[in-house]
């Protein structure tokens, strides 16, 4: 699904990343953990597309095309979805509007007909039930006044809508309590299926006890320096990051 | 014998006059007559703004006052579509009445003519015409001079009108000038809405010098839409004296789409006790337009409540110039006065002055102004483009967003539908 090679990114001439590789398969989903500053959530923006970051080196390869090469919009429409770690407030803009010209702008690209309104309709009531999302929520501004936990329901809400085929959601679980993390978690379970994957940004292991990863990736200063099965995680809670930095310096010495 | 030479050099205001000195207004009502002479002798006394004059600080008039103007004969046709969707309408094409364009229901209640059919049937016009004009305001002065025609509007007590009635002033020559007066009289419990509309379909220099009278009696309902799509080289001063009685609501909705300069002075003295006052304005700017909105409020009595909204959207090398001074007078307690100015800046060649005013003399009010300035807002950008908006989109979904609260407070759909429109049809491609 995505062949991430030796990505190096920079902002404001700041090395961030240095050399990242990764690769997610269709079905599988991966957890990235790291301490603050160790470059998560420029990750997830470069992903994304976000202007101020300028890449390097390396090239990232999203289901056979040049993901570095394309517009924030056409990675979209290609099948990516960042959940926002802070989702932006945007008055005057209808969460339900914006969605039907996000969905119906993608189909115009793939050459299809807009959706018509009643199926649109349809899906709107069983995607916002799936994350229990209030139906006045939906038909509001785009995040206009919501709590903390809305907004990031409304986040898996929009995937939802959008139906991607790589989803990296960056700290969706900072923030919530642990009703709200339930809900969220349940959102991103119930999308999962054997043709999509996802990435889950986290600095608390707390959400994997609600979405199972099949690898957790330790990321430090720009790298992935770690990887194991799900139960790193939970090592990584009881141990804390010091022990793989020290691991790494041994190895360097 | 000796010859003098002497050459009378005439002053700008001289030459701009001399145009209107060669109107012919024997036909007008006597008392109309002495208005005219009364602001003649007042204009004498005056000077036209420079820059130095704070209230026109950032308006240069020479382009206006420079222009090489004729005044047009009166036409009674133009080829336009006049689709409009009510049943009431004034047309006045370069400030004289057309009668063949202009149709109106007469069952309603409302007296709806032009201004000269007025001069001789309305003992309200006779009394109060003129009254509302500042004496020290020169464009308005000239207006009361030199105006030719304009649409006359008296809702009787109690009538609640339910169509909108629309005056249609058409500017169809290139470099004319002229005077529209409009009077409106919204007698006590009356409720109506007014759209009055400004359409240059010639190109280029004109200059139309616009003064409305409006009275808003006590527990009457008005609401006023004004849009102003002058030419693109073509200049506008609209000037609006209002006066507000008790228990009083007044909206003013002030949409200016186009004009090289277009100035618009909006005078509400409220002096009745619980009146209820709102300003709007949407000025979506291109090109090298300069759109100067300059508003006065006087709450003048105890337990007014005004709120204030007007929105700039800065393209190319435009220039806005917003001005709004609130005055809370000692008697005026429980007023609550609310003033907002936003302005999106759409390039780094547009540029707005802003400067929301109050002055309070009560000690018991509720008053607060605000004036922001700032560019589309990125983070908004991305997250529209990272679910999947083209980047025009993402710009013309948010411009709509920003101007839509201002769009939300026209209470004439026809009006609402057409404002939407223009937003949509030429924010699409800002890059």
């Amino acid at each position: 699904m995505i062949k991430i090679k030796n990505l190096h990114a920079s902002i404001e001439g700041t090395e961030i990343l240095r050399g990242i590789n990764l690769e997610v398969k269709a079905g599988e989903v991966h957890a990235i953990m790291g301490p603050n500053g160790s470059g998560k959530s420029t990750l997830a923006s470069v992903l994304a597309g976000r202007e101020e970051y300028e890449v390097t080196e390396g090239s990232v390869d999203f289901l056979g095309e040049d993901l570095l090469d394309m517009e924030p919009e056409d990675r979209s429409r290609a099948g990516l979805f960042l959940a926002f770690q802070y989702p932006v407030e945007i008055p005057g803009v209808s969460n339900i509007n914006f969605l039907k010209t996000a969905i119906n702008e993608a189909r115009e690209k793939k050459g299809l007909e807009p959706m018509p309104a009643k199926d649109f309709l349809q899906r709107v009531k069983e995607k916002s039930k799936l994350v229990e999302l209030d139906g006045r929520l939906a038909n509001r501004s785009v995040n206009e006044g919501f709590s903390g936990g809305e907004k990031k329901r409304n986040e898996i809400f929009q995937m939802a809508m959008l139906d991607p085929k790589l989803s990296v959601l960056d700290e969706t679980d900072s923030g919530l309590d642990i009703d709200a993390l339930r809900i969220v978690a349940n959102g991103v379970n119930q999308l999962k299926t054997k043709d999509n994957a996802s990435i889950i940004i986290t600095h608390y292991q707390r959400l994997l006890d609600y979405i199972v990863p099949d690898y957790v990736h330790v990321l430090y200063d720009g790298r992935i320096v770690k990887t194991g099965p799900k139960e790193l995680a939970l090592e990584l809670e009881e141990r804390g990051y010091d022990w793989i930095i020290k691991e790494l310096e041994e190895v360097s010495a | 014998m000796e010859v003098m030479n002497e050459t009378v050099k005439m002053t700008a205001k001289d030459e701009f006059l001399m145009n209107f000195n060669l109107l012919d207004f024997s036909f007008d009502e006597n008392f109309s007559k002495d208005i005219r002479n009364t602001a003649k002798s007042t204009i004498d006394g005056l000077q036209f703004p420079t820059s130095k004059v704070e209230y026109w600080k950032y308006t240069r008039i020479n382009k206006i006052i420079k222009g090489a103007y004729t005044i047009a004969a009166p036409e009674n046709e133009i080829e336009i579509d006049l689709s409009v969707p009510s049943k009431n309408c004034i047309v006045l094409i370069n400030g004289y009445f057309s009668e063949a364009l202009s149709f109106f229901n007469k069952n309603e209640g409302v007296e709806f003519s032009s201004l000269s059919d007025a001069k001789k049937n309305s003992s309200v016009l006779q009394e109060k015409f003129n009254s509302l004009v500042k004496k020290d305001e020169i464009f308005a002065q000239i207006n009361s001079a030199y105006h030719q025609d304009g649409a006359f509007i008296h809702v009787a007590k109690n009538v609640q009108a339910k169509e909108p009635y629309y005056i249609l002033n058409f500017v169809d020559d290139s470099n004319i000038m002229s005077n529209p007066r409009n009077f409106i009289f919204v007698e006590q419990g009356a409720n109506a809405k007014v759209v009055l509309k400004t359409v240059n379909t010639a190109n280029s220099g004109s200059f139309t010098n616009m003064v409305s009278e409006i009275f808003v009696e006590k527990n009457a309902h008005f609401e006023m839409n004004k849009i102003q799509d002058e030419a693109e080289d073509s200049f506008q001063i609209a000037t609006e004296q209002v006066v507000q009685a008790d228990d009083s609501t007044f909206k003013i909705n002030t949409f200016t789409l186009n004009g090289a300069i277009v100035r618009n002075n909006l005078n509400i003295d409220s002096l009745g006790k619980n009146t209820m006052t709102y300003l709007n304005g949407l000025y979506p700017l291109k090109g090298k337009q300069h759109v100067d909105n300059h508003t006065y409020l006087l709450h003048r009595e105890p337990n007014g409540e005004s709120h204030e909204l007007y929105k700039g959207i800065m393209g190319d090398s435009s220039t806005g110039v917003f001005n709004g001074k609130v005055f809370v007078h000692r008697e005026a307690q429980k007023t609550n006065a609310f003033q907002s100015n936003a302005n999106i800046v759409m390039t780094d060649t547009a540029t707005i002055n802003s400067k929301p005013e109050l002055e309070i003399y009560a000690d018991d009010v509720k008053c607060s102004h605000g004036s922001t300035t700032g560019q589309l807002d990125e983070e908004a950008l991305f997250y529209l483009r990272a679910r999947g908006l083209s980047k025009e989109s993402a710009r013309a979904v948010l411009v709509n967003a920003f101007a839509s609260d201002v769009i939300d407070q026209i209470g004439v759909e026809a009006v609402k539908e057409e404002i939407e429109k223009y937003i949509d049809d030429n924010y699409q491609g800002i890059k």
